[in-house]
């Protein structure tokens, strides 16, 4: 299972801080379809994605027990 | 509530002082701070507040490397960084940068540097309150 941390305008368009994923998807490309497919998120396009709190690549991959999150464009300041 | 002994994301208001201090050393002679505040008017549109919200244990990291570029570009220059998150009215402090350094030179491009580097890659977000209604901003421009 992986956790996937929502914040911003995924966590209010999606109505969740939390998603847990029982099948994990091999990378962080296939992580983003899969989250587009199946909750009814917006388009991931312009989004990064962190894995055990650290920035990843599109081909990266995600194996059970990580942590990941999906951080839209930041802005802070 | 997630706390470095350098770099913090807190939920109340910062205390300026605190973050002098954590930088303040005999060694400089410059010491230099950035305060991000609530800006009322962007593009002619009135902001009410706005509302921040972070993923802190990253963004402490995030924050934490940028306190290792500073100090590599700039020797000898000591950084603090504090952000706010929550609900913030007009005119109210979200972000203290503190620099400090042996010469002003340094310590005034390390805290653009920092604060620059903290907009492009810490993972903080804004969520601003107008007149026009309400919208998180970074995620739809």
């Amino acid at each position: 299972m992986i956790k996937v941390l929502l914040f911003a305008h995924l966590q209010e368009v999606s109505g969740r801080s939390i998603i847990e994923l029982d099948s994990v998807p091999r990378t962080v490309r296939e992580l983003k379809e899969q989250l587009e497919e199946s909750y009814s998120l917006p388009s991931l396009r312009g989004t990064l994605v962190s894995i055990n709190e650290e920035f990843a690549r599109q081909e990266d991959f995600v194996k059970s027990g990580d942590v990941v999150a999906l951080i839209p464009p930041v802005s802070g300041g | 509530m997630w706390l470095d002994h350098l770099f913090e994301i807190c939920d109340e208001s910062i205390c300026l002082s605190h973050v002098i201090e954590k930088v303040a050393c005999s060694e400089a002679g410059a010491l230099t701070v950035f305060i991000g505040t609530v800006r009322e008017w962007t593009a002619g549109i009135r902001t009410h507040c706005l509302e921040y919200q972070a993923y802190g244990p990253m963004a402490i990291k995030e924050m934490k490397k940028i306190g290792d570029e500073v100090r590599l570009k700039w020797p000898g220059t000591k950084i603090a960084i504090s952000h706010r998150i929550g609900l913030l009215q007009l005119k109210e402090e979200a972000v203290v940068v503190a620099v400090s350094s042996p010469h002003r030179k340094a310590s005034f491009e390390a805290c653009e540097y920092a604060i620059d580097r903290l907009k492009e890659t810490v993972p903080i977000w804004k969520k601003e309150y107008t007149e026009k209604g309400s919208e998180w901003i970074g995620g739809t421009r």
